[in-house]
């Protein structure tokens, strides 16, 4: 269980570091620590998964990553592991989760794919496929992009919607 | 953006300081002062390459739960049912996507049965029934950082 210093702590860094030279002494004061505290919790998060990374996000569009899909793909249940961790590997896909199938859905397996281009896309799902063996899958591109946000933990009651839009 | 500006936001995007004043550190490496490399940060995050910069937490590691959901929605009520499903605060990405199942959304909430009564509450308000949960089963990548082209 987090504390309530824990959660101020959280409260005070999700929605990102202010720009300036000593950007932590704001959150630390936000959440009532000492800034030494705060680094060292950041620290400790880091070190423990809490935090997965500390650092810059960027937006993909502006970045060069101007498409994007998501794929999906219909693997044999015993082939899931080696298919997942064969698709892990491959850097433009970003995210690889298996899912359970549904009605009409024959797809358990979804891979994030980032590239400059749909044609580029298409050519990394292709190699996945080559290196699978795994032939039954479809590329669902984002045709527009209603939300994006990080979530916000520990909402106050009656708090404003402040999620970073972008 | 310049050779040096790609190496910094590179360095930053997985390996952020954690000091009093980690703009001086990153300068140091960079061979810069700091107030250039804050300068040259602010340009990035001005033109919109640099949406934020923060930790991602691990939503579970903090109690919480989050869930895919793909939506069947009539294509001539998208844009309103997206809307309406964007406006909860719970709803992180909301995306339209080219297939039969044409919304798909991720839901983070405290807690299994919080985000089941946050279902029921988005299926009302927007009158779409054929919603279905994508629970991740196993999770083999989450990736967050990404080498520049």
């Amino acid at each position: 269980m987090m504390t309530d210093k824990q959660v101020a702590i959280v409260r005070a860094l999700q929605h990102g570091l202010p720009l300036c030279e000593e950007p932590f002494s704001e959150p630390a004061q936000i959440a009532g620590v000492d800034v030494d505290e705060l680094l060292r919790q950041i620290e400790l998060w880091k070190q423990d998964g809490t935090i997965r990374r500390f650092g810059a996000f960027l937006n993909h569009h502006r970045a060069g990553f101007k498409a994007n899909a998501m794929g999906v793909w219909n693997v044999a249940d015993d082939m899931v592991e080696l298919f997942g961790r064969t698709a892990a590997q491959i850097s433009a896909v970003s995210h690889c989760y298996e899912r359970p199938r549904f009605e009409g859905f024959p797809y358990n397996v979804y891979t994030m794919i980032h590239g400059a281009s749909r044609s580029e896309c298409e050519l990394v799902a292709k190699r996945i496929s080559e290196a699978t063996g795994v032939t039954d899958y479809k590329l669902l591109y984002t045709t527009t992009e209603f939300k994006k946000s990080s979530p916000t933990y520990f909402r106050e009651e009656n708090s404003p919607n402040l999620g970073d839009e972008s | 953006m310049d050779e040096i500006d790609k190496n910094l936001l590179n360095a930053i995007q997985c390996d952020f300081p954690i000091v009093h004043r980690p703009y001086a550190v990153l300068g140091e490496r960079f061979g810069l002062t700091e107030e250039e490399t804050l300068t040259r940060v602010r340009g990035l995050v001005e033109s919109g390459v640099i949406r934020r910069i923060g930790p991602s937490f691990d939503s579970r590691k903090l109690g919480y739960v989050s869930m895919l959901v793909a939506a069947k929605v009539p294509p001539d009520q998208l844009e309103d049912v997206a809307r309406i499903v964007s406006s909860y605060p719970q709803v992180t990405h909301n995306y339209s996507r080219d297939h039969e199942y044409n919304l798909w959304f991720t839901l983070v909430c405290e807690g299994t049965d919080k985000l089941n009564r946050l279902l029921e509450e988005i299926k009302r308000s927007t009158g779409v029934r054929d919603m279905v949960c994508l629970p991740a089963k196993r999770v083999f990548k989450i990736k967050v950082d990404f080498e520049l082209l």
